[in-house]
């Protein structure tokens, strides 16, 4: 919220008569020269035990985002999937000397927003609070992350409710795909290849004990930093965050990080796997194969190329599937970029009776990017369209941390947005043409499809896209 | 009920929150001008950030439909971006997305809205095209466009509705809420029957109704100036002719019903819905009744969240909400069974939370974390200039004050527990809507109304 003073001005009548003469409505206005990115300036120091701290200060709102971020995750589950985003979970549910409702309650009642999540790759602690009341969120925040209870009434409970949520995975079309999709593209050894919340089995097995000793090998300062980005200086959050977490030391051994040696699989050919969801009014569609890393020099050309293909709403998979053909509401394609390379997928849900049409459009898509350079005209958007939204990223203090947690998991400075953009505006046709060639997974793709198969099977298999398997729902959501 | 041109990713938004203790006076400033057209003309600077963004209401919905033409207003937001005589299908898209903005449009009962957001250097070119569909949208406007669009909404009825877990309570739920002819009585998706029967003929007729600048309210707000934006919207909004006057659905009184339904879905757990009336947007009971939502579920420790989920641990998950519109609000309770569980014992520890809260009275700590708490996620929408701009005008539409932002504030901050007592009392004991969803085949699990109220 930004507190102003209220702006009256005064329109002098002769720009108002200039602006109303007469004028073609076809010539499209010119846009002006778009404003340079001034990026927030970072301040960088460290607690008294070496937790790095990021800072960005910005004093526009009486607001402080603290996001406290731990290198591990769910790749640290290995056997145990869903133990990583479980004790994570947990810590809300009783730290220091409070049970989860006092806990929650006050944290509620300082009009705090925390939540601790893990993603693939880290532990994400983050705290959005008003200035006044970051002194009291923090003690709450330093309970949790270093003295959460774990008790075994609450691990129970909280199971429970997991082992819900997990069974009602299998009502939902896109998630079973997108189960499928990452259980054949990622191989049994790969970080990616387990849900991040477990299964049934694996959610059955989790207790008090096994939590609190994956959470002392896990949740560890030699892996954590903070970003702050808020209504605060350097001098403060000095204060604030070294008397609660400058004398935090691992409660035990941390854990290796496991060295990620398994790759996603990259097929021979395609590979059909259907998945059978009775009387389905659309076919839910999961078309990818292996993504590549962040750090590649083609990173920029693949925004592009990915943006032209199906991100953006003008993108040609969206304009077929959507605006030419009305087989959909919607189709996009995505590289998910994260610390070891994630997946392509294109997705989209489509009319049971035009499934295999569906498919067909998508390969075309994907075909007519690698055969023939994009025109200047769509080369010139797809860069201006990345390129020139990135400022609305820098809005709130959330997305300016968010923006530094992004860069940080590929330890990246935050000058490299800027370096990014220049990066985009040098990608010619010729680039996106290369990388579609390269990295697309025309004939060598993943396809998953969930849907009616009494109705689409004879048409999917009348493609002769790949060999056909057929996958069960509730084994796939189990 | 809100439908969305294309899908809305929703994103998590970090939290504001100006206090109970020294809570400042929240101001958002602004301009209002109206054009000789009647177009409202709402302009807020915000100079933090590079970028702008327009958000343009007409005051129609699916409300304002004709018998037989459900989904019209919806279908209709979607025709709006198959281009206009000076920016022909697809310019719209390609523009925007060529100058870095995003864009989509979004229908209710009550309104329908459009925005772009982008950099602050796209301001011009979004007036532009923003006008020319206003005055300038059916030169082009053939069955084709129509057949496509129709196509595209009925795949956006499949995915939220047909194939969506419980997603058909949304498509019931009105039916069973309003008499026929109600202007709330069907669902702003529509049917499929009445999507069908969508004409070219019904695009031109409805566009030269309602969509004309005496209907509708622009805001523009971000970094820009507010002489330059009303030159701007001068040029190229001011010689787009105002329509006729809008009369708009005012229903005749209805008794409500006690209705008791059941839904077999493939789904894993039964749900139950629980849907009364409660009043309009702006009543003077609706800061009270969002309270009481909050004290019911929007916590850890709220009632139903511990009595249902943690104590009795029947539930996965509660949700309560009041939803207040320009003719009617209602009241919801959504409950979740965990597997094996009935939603009649479900029903009856809501039924009794409700008698403890109205006898009893929520504590003031439980009073004060709910104010604290709804007014922070109040705040969370606008902290955006998008959020900002999109609250302008629906506190216009609702009020004809754009800055409602403080006052809306201090409604929430003046709830007593005794208001809570009273909505609860008033709004929540009487005839209902009661909907079970439950698993192909498990009908036994479905709640049954044992008595009802008069």
């Amino acid at each position: 919220m930004r507190i102003r003073t209220l702006f009256l001005s005064t329109v002098a009548p002769s720009l108002l008569m200039a602006q109303q003469a007469a004028f073609d409505r076809n010539i499209v206005p010119k846009l002006p020269a778009s404003a340079r990115l001034v990026l927030p300036t970072v301040t960088q120091s460290r607690l008294a035990n070496g937790v790095p701290v990021q800072l960005v200060t910005q004093t526009e709102v009486p607001l402080v985002q603290v996001t406290l971020t731990i290198d591990g995750g769910s790749r640290l589950d290995q056997v145990s999937p869903g133990r990583a985003s479980f004790t994570t979970r947990m810590l809300l549910e009783g730290a220091g000397s409070r049970d989860a409702n006092a806990l929650q309650s006050e944290l509620a009642f300082l009009g705090a927003n925390l939540s601790a999540n893990a993603s693939w790759d880290s532990f994400i602690i983050s705290l959005n609070v008003p200035k006044r009341s970051l002194g009291a969120a923090l003690d709450l925040m330093a309970d949790l992350v270093q003295r959460p209870t774990f008790k075994s009434a609450d691990v129970r409970r909280q199971r429970d409710l997991r082992a819900a949520a997990i069974l009602q995975r299998r009502d939902q079309a896109g998630a079973v795909a997108s189960l499928a999709f990452n259980s054949i593209v990622f191989p049994k050894a790969h970080p990616y290849h387990a849900p991040g919340d477990g299964d049934s089995a694996t959610t059955a097995k989790l207790d008090s004990a096994s939590v609190r000793a994956f959470y002392q090998t896990a949740f560890v300062p030699d892996r954590a930093k903070f970003v702050v980005a808020g209504d605060i200086t350097d001098a403060e959050v000095q204060t604030a965050l070294g008397s609660r977490f400058g004398n935090w030391i691992s409660s035990g051994t941390g854990v290796t990080m496991p060295t990620v040696t398994a790759r996603a699989v990259a097929n021979a050919g395609n590979r059909v796997f259907l998945i059978d969801k009775p009387g389905a009014a659309q076919s839910v569609l999961a078309i990818g194969g292996p993504g590549v890393a962040r750090s590649s020099p083609d990173y920029a050309a693949l925004v592009v190329m990915n943006t032209l293909l199906g991100a953006s709403f003008s993108s040609r998979l969206n304009t077929n599937l959507r605006e030419t053909k009305g087989y959909t509401y919607g189709a996009s394609s995505r590289f998910n970029w994260l610390p070891t390379p994630g997946a392509f997928q294109i997705g989209t849900q489509v009319r049971t009776d035009v499934t295999d049409s569906s498919l067909i459009e998508v390969f075309k898509e994907l075909r007519a990017i690698r055969d023939a350079p994009a025109s200047a005209v769509e080369i010139a958007r797809s860069k201006a369209y990345v390129a020139l939204s990135i400022p609305g990223d820098f809005e709130t203090v959330g997305q300016i941390a968010a923006q530094l947690v992004d860069v940080n998991q590929f330890g990246m400075p935050l000058s490299s947005v800027s370096d990014f953009i220049a990066r985009v505006n040098a990608v010619t046709a010729a680039d996106v043409q290369r990388v579609a060639r390269k990295y697309l997974p025309l004939n060598r793709a993943t396809i998953v499809v969930v849907g009616d198969l009494l109705k689409i099977r004879p048409g999917i298999e009348a493609l002769k896209l790949g060999p056909v398997t057929t996958l069960d729902a509730a084994t796939v959501a189990k | 009920m809100k439908l969305c041109r294309t899908l809305v990713a929703i994103a998590t938004l970090a939290l504001p929150l100006v206090g109970h203790a020294q809570a400042q006076r929240l101001r958002v400033p602004f301009t209002l001008d109206t054009l000789p057209n009647g177009l409202t003309l709402i302009v807020h600077e915000d100079h933090s950030v590079p970028i702008v963004t327009t958000n343009v209401w007409y005051h129609v919905g699916s409300g304002d439909e004709k018998p037989g033409r459900t989904g019209f207003a919806h279908l209709f937001e979607h025709l709006m971006f198959m281009g206009s005589d000076h920016a022909q299908y697809p310019q719209f898209d390609r523009l925007l997305e060529a100058a870095g903005a995003d864009n989509n449009g979004s229908t209710t009962e009550d309104r329908t809205n459009y925005y772009e957001a982008g950099p602050s250097s796209a301001l011009e070119l979004m007036i532009w095209l923003e006008a020319d569909r206003m005055g300038w949208l059916l030169g082009g406007m053939d069955k084709p466009k129509v057949d496509l669009q129709r196509d595209v909404v009925k795949n956006e009825r499949r995915q939220s509705y047909e194939n969506q877990p419980y997603g058909m309570v949304g498509d019931i739920t009105p039916v069973l809420m309003y008499p026929a002819g109600h202007p709330y009585s069907w669902p702003v998706i529509g049917s499929m029957a009445d999507l069908s029967a969508a004409s070219v003929d019904d695009v031109k007729d409805f566009f030269r109704r309602y969509y004309a600048p005496n209907n509708a309210t622009i805001v523009i707000a971000g970094d820009v100036d507010v002489a330059t934006v009303r030159a701007l919207v001068r040029k190229y909004f001011g010689e787009i002719p105002r329509g006729p006057a809008i009369e708009r659905p005012t229903p005749a009184p209805f008794v409500v019903r006690d209705t008791v339904v059941t839904l077999e879905d493939r789904v894993q757990l039964p749900r139950l819905y629980l849907n009364w009336h409660t009043v309009r947007s702006m009543d003077n009971d609706a800061p009270a009744l969002q309270v009481a939502s909050y004290i019911l579920s929007g916590s850890r420790t709220s009632r139903l969240t511990q009595a249902l989920v943690y104590n009795a641990e029947l539930a996965t998950n509660v949700q309560t909400y009041n939803d207040g519109k320009r003719l009617d609000g209602d009241f919801n309770i959504i409950a979740t069974a965990r597997p094996g569980n009935a939603l009649d014992t479900l029903q009856t520890i809501i039924e009794a939370e409700l008698a403890k809260l109205i006898t009893d009275g929520p504590s003031a700590r439980e009073l004060e974390q709910a104010r604290n708490a709804v007014e922070a996620s109040f705040l969370r929408g606008i902290q955006t200039v998008g959020g900002k701009a999109d609250q302008l005008n629906a506190y216009y539409y609702e009020t004809g004050n754009p800055d409602g932002f403080q006052n809306d504030l201090d409604q929430l901050r003046a709830v007593t527990a005794a208001d809570v007592q009273r909505v609860v009392r008033t709004y929540l004991q009487g005839p209902r809507v009661t909907i079970s969803v439950v698993p192909q085949g498990k009908t036994t699990l479905a709640a049954t109304r044992r008595k009802v109220i008069p």
